[in-house]
């Protein structure tokens, strides 16, 4: 099954055509990578190496660990993306159980409403969401970054489609065995949807630990800052002027989804692309 | 949001119970457990998309007591604003660069990638990366790439016997410059949609084009690939153009808005008027307009591949 059925030159043709490509989205990554372990003499250099000729890897990333909270920031991105995406779940299991299982007057509406939820871009409310939390007096703190994503209408449909999938004969089976629905959620739905809530975790976690938007708005305290802010807090600092530790610290940020990428790849892009999926 | 409806369920649990006092436990139950979702989708979606629209229509500035509705008059003063209409303009010009590029790469890689196994799993892996990294931080990655004195564009510039640019500090170059990563950053998303696009195409269909002699790769395309992908490249363009009408990271990290307006788009004067000057009003007025280009985006989708549905 091929689009196109290449001979040996097309074959070559293709290699170098994603050659080129793959270099393109790798040069940036590449480029940091190469800045990131040289002195600041060297990368004022005339003439560009892409290795060092003498190594300061380990000084600059000493630099960023030391002079930053760099852990501090990857430490919140870690607590802020946790944290919303376990309520999101907790929103969101329930409402899409009932929606994909339970018959209900207005159930319908609900779901129109879900769908409709999909389709406003979050920073349209913004300025709503910086007042409700201003007048809860909550701007600058853990809560700020959290709560407005507790609710999530792609978490609600993405599971409601996934539970409609599941036989009902097997719930009603675990209804006879005497458990009861929050049971049958618990110990049926849930496992038997990992997929999706995998796939919806990802997507969750990718979203809100790149996000600079919000955190922008609502933070101004440098301690609360989760990575994607964090990296330009960095910039902005004494230490972020010299290129060397700079790049450092942008590797430092972008190291942690990359790596989990790498070693889950297809749930990545599951996670990633699934609101494509029929 | 191709898969708004999918079959309903013949027997639900609750079905099998008698009629109508099951029915009333049903309605109950029902709303019991999507309570959590009603109240907070209320609460923090649909409570303020209808505020923020009210918003647009107040002179009201966060911090102050009092404010009165003063009609259309935040959407006069935008209309009026210079700075407001150059921003327009770069960010429709954004996104016309932006979404063919993103579509164009992303069609070619997908299509060589599916048309052999070979490192197949490598390139796909190579060219999705950019996905995940955090904007913020590639944007200062490349902000690095094309600075003046150190960056590797000079590099090459120099090495060709040209002088320097200074990329984002030049009005002509500085919104191409983020064009450019906007692309990047977009294209291995694309891809991964188009080939799951194409691992759709039926194999008959590439062997009856083989039949009528359309062997050469153009003609696959034309008459098998093309026709078949048409409903997943509309999604493409929805998805890039929806993100780029977005754009904001790479304006605030690195051109904040310039040179002269230059690089200054919808969300990042959002962005200044809401929270930099505490503008409530104006900044409501330019997030309804933002909202209703985004909304009419999908709403034309929405219609095209409705019509697609119907006709074909």
């Amino acid at each position: 099954m091929t689009p196109l059925s290449l001979g040996t030159k097309g074959k070559v043709l293709r290699c170098v055509i994603l050659s080129v490509t793959a270099l393109f989205a790798l040069l940036p990554f590449m480029w940091m990578l190469s800045l990131s372990i040289k002195t600041t003499p060297e990368i004022y250099q005339a003439h560009f190496h892409i290795l060092p000729e003498s190594f300061a890897g380990f000084d600059n990333y000493r630099v960023v660990f030391a002079s930053a909270p760099m852990l501090r920031f990857l430490l919140n991105g870690v607590l802020v993306c946790a944290a919303i995406f376990m309520v999101q779940l907790l929103v969101c299991i329930p409402c899409a159980y009932a929606l994909a299982k339970l018959r209900f007057r207005g159930r319908d509406t609900l779901f129109s409403a879900v769908l409709i939820a999909l389709l406003i871009p979050p920073q349209v409310l913004s300025i709503p969401h910086f007042v409700l939390l201003y007048y809860a007096q909550l701007i600058d703190s853990y809560g700020a970054l959290i709560l407005p994503w507790i609710f999530s209408a792609f978490g609600v449909f993405l599971l409601r489609q996934f539970f409609s999938t599941i036989p009902d004969e097997l719930i009603q089976a675990a209804q006879l065995d005497g458990m009861s629905e929050a049971d049958i959620i618990w110990r049926v739905m849930i496992p038997m949807s990992a997929p999706a809530i995998a796939s919806f975790g990802i997507f969750s976690l990718v979203s809100h630990w790149n996000d600079l938007f919000w955190p922008l708005i609502v933070l101004r305290r440098a301690e609360l800052a989760t990575p994607a802010l964090g990296i330009l807090l960095f910039r902005d600092d004494e230490t972020g002027r010299q290129f060397g530790p700079l790049m450092a610290a942008t590797a430092t940020i972008v190291a942690p989804l990359i790596l989990a990428f790498l070693l889950a790849q297809r749930r990545f892009i599951d996670g990633l692309t699934i609101h494509s999926v029929k | 949001m191709t898969a708004l409806s999918s079959p309903r369920n013949a027997i639900s649990a609750a079905g099998a119970r008698p009629a109508s006092a099951s029915k009333q436990r049903g309605d109950r139950r029902g709303w019991l457990y999507s309570a959590p979702a009603v109240v907070t989708m209320g609460v923090l979606l649909f409570g303020p998309l209808l505020a923020v629209m009210l918003f647009s229509l107040t002179d009201w500035q966060l911090g102050q007591e009092q404010f009165s509705f003063i009609g259309a008059r935040n959407f006069q003063e935008l209309f009026a604003d210079t700075v407001f209409w150059k921003s327009l303009r770069n960010t429709f010009l954004y996104v016309l660069l932006v979404v063919p590029g993103t579509v164009i790469l992303g069609l070619i890689v997908a299509v060589l990638l599916e048309s052999s196994n070979e490192l197949k799993g490598l390139y796909r892996t190579a060219h999705f990366i950019p996905v995940m990294a955090a904007t913020s931080a590639m944007a200062i990655v490349w902000g690095t790439m094309l600075h003046p004195t150190i960056g590797l564009f000079n590099h090459i510039l120099y090495g060709l016997g040209y002088s320097g640019v200074s990329w984002l500090r030049d009005e002509h170059t500085a919104l191409l410059a983020l064009v450019l990563i906007g692309i990047w950053q977009g294209f291995g998303y694309a891809m991964v949609l188009f080939i799951a696009g194409l691992k759709a195409i039926p194999q008959n269909l590439y062997d009856a084009a083989e039949i009528d002699g359309a062997d050469s790769v153009m003609d696959r395309m034309r008459l098998v690939v093309l026709p078949m992908i048409g409903p997943v490249l509309m999604f493409v363009m929805v998805v890039t153009a929806v993100r780029a009408f977005s754009v904001f990271d790479t304006v605030r990290v690195l051109t904040a808005g310039g040179p002269n307006y230059s690089t200054d788009v919808l969300l990042y004067r959002l962005n200044t008027e809401s929270f930099d000057y505490l503008r409530t009003g104006y900044g409501a007025a330019l997030t309804v307009v933002f909202l209703g280009i985004v909304i009419a985006i999908t709403l034309l989708q929405a219609k095209i591949m409705d019509r697609r549905v119907h006709y074909s």
